[in-house]
């Protein structure tokens, strides 16, 4: 089996056209590891979610992604304003996002519940001022 | 249906790519949250939207061709980023509904529905 695999990328706060570049390199590795194209596909959405949002709400932050042979685990920590109502961000259609962000296509109050929907496990922790970490969890066993 | 058949159709100009990808499905949206949500795959987006999310959503979901509507066209940064990623780009100067059922009544995402 495949040795772990540890990523790390530095997301710049609100380089909006640049965003999305981790998940891209990402993607590079997950297809020269020979991951199934639908952990894959289901991987860089949460993460590109994820990113966005790094971008568009937090003031930028890290991303460590580890692989390994039982599950790809993506852990996205910014120090932004935090998550006010996460019951609220978690809702399809809810948003705080400028519009500068809704201008990119993103800000539809839609990337919370994609990256739940795409990660079979995922966690908020979030302390108002301080920042926010989301830790998504991709089982390979059970998509495969 | 091909993309070259697509450009017929739509009196297309090519930006980017190869057209000779068979292409079914197709979906429209100036929102790249809803083409990630997407969970169905996509051979085409259809989009108003000019900037390099575009492309970029078009690759995390492996998506080889990008119309882009209403005649508006990409930047030379878009289409150098597309042509790494092995994207088909055009431009169109059809209104996206227009374009879409264009698309529509020549066959695409026909399938689901017959």
């Amino acid at each position: 089996m495949m040795e772990p695999v540890k990523l790390t990328y530095q997301v710049d706060d609100g380089n909006y056209l640049a965003a999305g570049s981790a998940s891209t390199n990402v993607k590079k590795v997950l297809k020269k590891l020979g991951i199934p194209s639908d952990i894959i596909r289901r991987a860089v959405v949460c993460l590109y979610e994820g990113e966005i949002n790094m971008v568009i709400h937090a003031n930028g932050g890290q991303i460590d992604v580890e692989i390994d042979p039982a599950a790809i685990t993506m852990i996205l920590k910014d120090v932004g304003p935090g998550i006010a109502d996460i019951g609220k961000a978690m809702q399809d259609g809810y948003s705080t996002a400028s519009k500068e962000a809704r201008d990119l296509g993103f800000g539809a109050g839609m990337g919370l519940p994609n990256m739940k929907r795409n990660s079979d496990e995922m966690s908020i922790d979030t302390v108002i001022g301080q920042g926010t970490t989301v830790t998504m969890i991709l089982k390979m066993q059970e998509s495969l | 249906m091909q993309i070259s058949r697509i450009i017929e159709l739509l009196n297309a100009r090519l930006l980017c790519g190869d057209v000779d990808a068979d292409i079914n499905i197709a979906f429209s949206s100036d929102t790249m949250s809803d083409v990630l949500a997407s969970p169905e795959e996509i051979d085409v987006l259809l989009t108003g939207l000019v900037n390099p999310q575009v492309v970029r959503t078009a690759d995390m979901l492996d998506i080889p061709l990008i119309i882009f509507v209403r005649g508006k066209a990409p930047s030379g940064d878009m289409i150098r980023m597309a042509e790494e990623c092995g994207i088909t780009m055009i431009v169109t100067n059809q209104k996206m509904f227009v374009s879409c059922g264009i698309l529509y009544e020549a066959g695409l995402n026909r399938k689901e529905t017959a």
